[in-house]
């Protein structure tokens, strides 16, 4: 498992998304998972070799470097991105489940040939009814997890600056000694780079919820448009 | 996921790519891309290991080597070829967009009449089809276009502005704290990382002068086509020699007169272009058969691929 296989079972969703939600993939796949993997991996690569305490006292670097660093950027980010992209498999469940419904509602009905059942496989779902709830949870928990980790972030690392000098008293180490950590400035650039895309992705699934709510809206008010209640909405709505 | 995986979606651009973008794709790939992972990438791999300064100081060398190397080469291209590939995306999901809309239509055409098998192969012609790169699409692929000439120009940029040029020192002299007074530093290869280098700087220098040049060749075409399309109208006056005029008028007058039920020919219902659409020269529909549905009238054509 690896993050091609990852990706191939994430853009199979795409077929099922809005426009908006195929832009937040290629954003996530392109802004963040490739850039994770050939350019952030590489600058982090020796962050546990290249971290030098000014002492000869074995034991003092491992001990400094757990304390200053107990969970590395890169797994933070790794767990963020595969927690990101998983509620979208909700809605690829969600899909496959109707699909498997229509599939036996056919075969009771009699239209069994396999044209029909190949049609249901190829047809692409109106996001409705409860598929619209799914996604709408599924966006929902997508931004739940984006804002828990970039909070996260900041509880660990405050201020999202790679500082090039800690000072470190654990034991064994003997007084306060001066730690310093490998391309400080090189992984603020990757940091912020990755926080700044973070928060495009989150204001994308705003936005999509937004896109699909108004959807829904505009949708029960032209289908209501008989009753009293849409007609009194309508009204209501015209008058401003 | 890797570079082969933004290979594979750049490769499903090129369909759609101007002579010269394919040209500029090629480049990419295999003198930019391909350079830095198979050769750049184990020149600058030691780096920060073999950077040597002449002291015991332990720390120095850390600090020194982020003093003078704030961002590695490595990433700033990586980072570079991210951004410049991506304007292309753009165009891919604009073609992707207009695609999705004829399939719509045909679907839609062959469920108010005609068979299965038209409506497959009508769908596999549209599959393969190459949407010429006219109307809005000309747009999108011109913005793709500025947006690459930004990025490449701007990373040149900030790659002159952080290494103050483009040629690798052997020796940087530090004055950082912890180091104790000046102390001297050896970059490790620094020729072969200054030939890399030049190399890749020149691959950037070369695909920008693609790029403005395809801008150019779209933007002479566009001027040629509306001068063709002005001159057309201006040279055949009120009687429309031009099949698209004609076809145009006949479409009007169906659509005036909603009773008459005369033909019975198959329909595709058209999508909602503007009519000036017709007269350009990157045509996507030429109406040439026209029905009528029995309660209203619609204008109809047959489709047809126009290629540039």
């Amino acid at each position: 498992m690896n993050w091609a296989s990852f990706y191939a079972v994430i853009s199979g969703v795409n077929r099922h998304s809005t426009g908006i939600g195929r832009v937040w993939l290629s954003v996530l796949f392109i802004f963040r998972i490739l850039v994770l993997v050939v350019a952030a991996e590489s600058v982090w690569g020796d962050e546990k070799s290249g971290f030098t305490c000014n002492t000869q006292q074995p034991g003092c670097n491992s001990v400094c470097y757990d304390h200053f660093f107990p969970i590395s950027h890169i797994r933070l980010w790794a767990l963020q991105l595969i927690l990101v992209s998983t509620p979208a498999l909700l809605v690829a469940m969600h899909v496959a489940h109707r699909r498997h419904i229509d599939k036996k509602l056919y075969k009771l009905s009699g239209r069994a040939n396999p044209k029909d059942l190949e049609q249901i496989k190829t047809q692409k779902m109106k996001i409705a009814g409860a598929l619209w709830w799914t996604y709408i949870i599924s966006l929902f928990f997508r931004i739940i997890f984006e804002v828990t980790f970039m909070y996260l972030f900041y509880m660990i690392y405050p201020g999202y600056k790679m500082i090039r000098l800690v000072k470190c008293d654990s034991y064994p180490c003997p007084n306060t000694v001066d730690c310093f950590v490998s391309r400080p400035t090189e992984k603020t650039v990757f940091t912020v780079f990755m926080l700044a895309v973070s928060g495009i992705c989150i204001l994308l699934n705003i936005a999509e919820v937004v896109f699909l709510v108004g959807k829904a809206c505009s949708r029960h008010l032209s289908n209501a448009g008989d009753s009293t209640m849409g007609a009194w909405i309508t009204q209501k709505l015209c008058s401003y | 996921m890797s570079w082969v995986a933004l290979y594979t979606q750049l490769g499903g651009v090129n369909k759609h790519s101007t002579s010269l973008g394919k040209i500029w794709l090629s480049v990419l790939f295999i003198f930019r891309i391909t350079i830095l992972v198979l050769a750049a990438e184990s020149v600058w791999r030691d780096e920060q290991a073999d950077f040597t300064c002449n002291t015991q100081q332990p720390g120095c060398k850390n600090v020194c080597y982020d003093h003078f190397f704030p961002v590695s080469h490595i990433r700033l291209w990586c980072l570079q070829l991210i951004f410049v590939s991506t304007p292309a995306l753009l165009v891919a999901m604009h073609v992707a967009y207009r695609k999705s809309g004829d399939k719509r239509h045909i679907i839609a055409a062959s469920r108010s009449g005609g068979d299965d098998k038209t409506r497959q192969v009508d769908l596999e012609t549209l599959k393969r089809r190459r949407l010429s790169i006219t109307g809005p699409l000309w747009w999108t692929y011109t913005c793709s276009l500025l947006f690459r000439l930004i990025f490449e120009a701007g990373f040149m940029f900030a790659f002159y502005f952080v290494y103050d040029g483009f040629q690798m020192p052997r020796l940087v002299k530090c004055e950082q704290w912890p180091c104790p007074n000046k102390v001297d530093c050896f970059i490790s290869r620094p020729t072969e990382k200054t030939i890399f280098t030049i190399f890749m700087v020149v691959s950037s220098a070369i695909c920008m002068v693609l790029n403005v040049a395809e801008l150019a060749y779209l933007i002479t075409k566009a001027l040629m086509r509306c001068s063709t399309g002005i001159s057309k109208r201006r040279t055949s006056g009120h009687v429309a020699t031009d099949k698209s005029l004609l076809q145009n008028k006949t479409n009007q007058m169906l659509l005036s007169s909603v009773t008459d039920s005369s033909s019975n020919k198959t329909a595709y219902v058209l999508p909602s272009f503007p009519n000036e659409l017709f007269l350009t020269g990157g045509l996507l529909y030429r109406p040439t058969v026209l029905s009528k549905s029995p309660n209203s009238a619609t204008i109809v054509g047959q489709r047809s691929d126009v290629k540039e």
